[in-house]
């Protein structure tokens, strides 16, 4: 039986793979096709790539000083709007499942409440209803509005991964919890987690993937993150094609971090948790 | 004798089922009481209310002098001296043996680690299996599995020990090892209630053996007498059944 098993693990990990020139061939062939079809496609439209005047977007060197550009001075906004939103999300997702698992009948009923608006309304929408109503008359400032909005929409999301992931542990893990004496907050934090969190961290690392890119939206209430730089710049030098290829390798350096240092993390916790 | 367990007149609902049905116990300080009979004759629901993992509907039951109520800061502290053992185990498969011992003594009783460590290898020594503290569950066979959790309860110190079906999950060659870990308990004087269908272990341990059927306790005897006269029908037809084998 167990024999068995690991020839299944082995046959599916160590698939065939190609050599390692065969593989660098085909990318060549690829991103070569790719870049021709761009090349060709700008030159029909008689673009004028000006990629020079890329970089004093990005930084300067005045009097052998750095000074950023407006570029990196947006990708700084979007990752404190993704740092504070990720921090903020995941509170909200876990406390929302939490009400969602509770035994109060009105815990349960206002994180449904909250779930239903916020998966079934518009993100644009509830942006809007943010910086016009909510903003005004709790005084927030754009860039708050901006996090608050997208941590409850985020946070909807990672609530029903929560509550899944928490779900999935056993009942006898609870069981055996409670008849221990532990308190219900302990029965969570020591037991129920613990074990939900291998479950929970893909798909969450989706969501907050997601959460970077959702952040693009702000620039419709003009908060200065990185899509706003770009389209600023682009108003000014008309550079779209080389502008919009900037920022969105900027978005893809964050993102593709972040899934790796989730990853990593995965991979530590597979390690520590699994070691039987 | 002071009673440990005393349940009066308790009922249980599953919906429209009724899982007990006028259950009434009384378990003295040192006791060791078998209660066996066929499945779904709420045998498992009875032990289950006794440290409330099910709620009873109507009834009374007390715990070494406390009633089970709603009050939950009370009922944790009741579940402070009521170990329990399940029949699938429950260890903590991402925690290690000794982390899976330490846990409650720190957490609920406040111990620092290293008295709970102390406590820990104690409880292994006493189950047989200190060389498996740092080992995690997924790599100890069934038996070892059951008495890290025999174990585990018996770190809290409790006063009652409860037993549901705690070797029916396990390979018959590994059933004998764990029956000898609560042999030995029982002779420690334990106070225990044990859930199953071992009836040599029920001879060899037990001052009383309930026997119940379709949510009622149809008999409740001293062990020698339970075995050698057996007063109902009902009990007579489960023992005939499970002791011609």
């Amino acid at each position: 039986m167990k024999n068995q098993t690991s020839t299944i693990v082995a046959a599916r990990t160590k698939r065939r793979r190609n050599s390692a020139i065969t593989d660098t061939f085909q990318l060549l062939i690829l991103g070569s096709g790719l870049i021709w079809l761009v090349l060709r496609g700008a030159a029909e439209m008689n673009y004028v790539w000006q990629w020079h005047r890329v970089p004093q977007y990005i930084y300067k060197v005045i009097d052998g000083e750095l000074i950023f550009g407006p570029l990196i001075d947006g990708l700084l906004v979007t990752l404190e709007i993704g740092a504070y939103s990720i921090v903020l999300g995941l509170v909200i997702g876990l406390i929302t499942a939490f009400l969602r698992l509770s035994d109060s009948y009105s815990g349960r009923l206002l994180a449904t409440i909250y779930l239903e608006l916020v998966r079934n309304t518009p993100l644009l929408i509830q942006l809007f209803v943010f910086y016009f109503v909510l903003g005004p008359i709790f005084e927030i400032d754009r860039f708050w509005v901006a996090v608050l909005c997208i941590s409850f929409f985020e946070g909807s999301f990672a609530a029903e991964i929560i509550r899944g992931g928490i779900l999935s542990v056993p009942k006898g893990q609870v069981e055996a919890g409670a008849s221990l004496g532990l308190s219900r907050a302990a029965t969570y934090r020591y037991i129920t987690l613990p074990q939900a969190l291998p479950i929970i961290l893909p798909p969450l690392a989706g969501i907050l993937v997601n959460l970077i890119k959702h952040s693009a939206i702000v620039s419709v209430i003009a908060v200065f993150d990185l899509t706003t730089s770009g389209l600023d710049i682009i108003s000014e030098t008309f550079m779209a094609f080389e502008i919009w290829i900037t920022v969105a390798s900027m978005y893809l350096v964050i993102t593709i971090s972040l899934s790796i240092v989730i990853s990593r993390f995965e991979r530590y916790m597979k390690r520590s948790t699994l070691a039987g | 004798m002071e009673q440990m367990i005393s349940l009066k007149h308790v009922f249980k609902y599953f919906g429209e089922f009724r899982a007990l049905n006028d259950v009434s116990l009384e378990v003295a300080a040192g006791e060791r009481v078998v209660v066996c009979g066929p499945s779904g004759s709420g045998k498992s629901t009875m032990i289950r209310c006794i440290n409330r993992l099910e709620e009873h509907d109507d009834g009374e039951i007390w715990v070494s002098g406390n009633q089970l109520t709603e009050d939950v800061k009370k009922l944790t502290e009741i579940r402070k001296d009521v170990g329990m053992v399940f029949q699938q185990f429950n260890l903590f498969p991402h925690l290690s043996v000794v982390d899976n011992l330490t846990l409650a003594p720190m957490k609920a009783r406040g111990l620092s680690k290293s008295d709970a460590t102390e406590l820990a290898m104690t409880y292994l020594n006493r189950v047989h299996i200190p060389e498996q503290a740092a080992k995690y569950p997924g790599q100890l066979s069934g038996g070892q599995q059951q008495r890290v959790a025999i174990a585990r309860s018996l770190c809290m110190q409790p006063k009652i020990m409860l037993f549901d079906e705690p070797t029916s999950a396990l390979d018959p060659e590994m059933i004998k090892e764990v029956l000898d870990v609560m042999i030995e308990l029982a002779e420690d004087g334990m106070t225990m209630i044990v859930v199953t269908h071992e009836m040599g272990f029920a001879k060899k341990a037990a001052n009383k053996v309930v026997f119940m059927d379709q949510g009622e306790v149809v008999e409740s005897a001293p062990t020698e007498q339970f075995f050698s006269q057996p007063e109902s029908d009902r009990t007579k037809l489960f023992l005939s059944q499970i002791l011609t084998h």
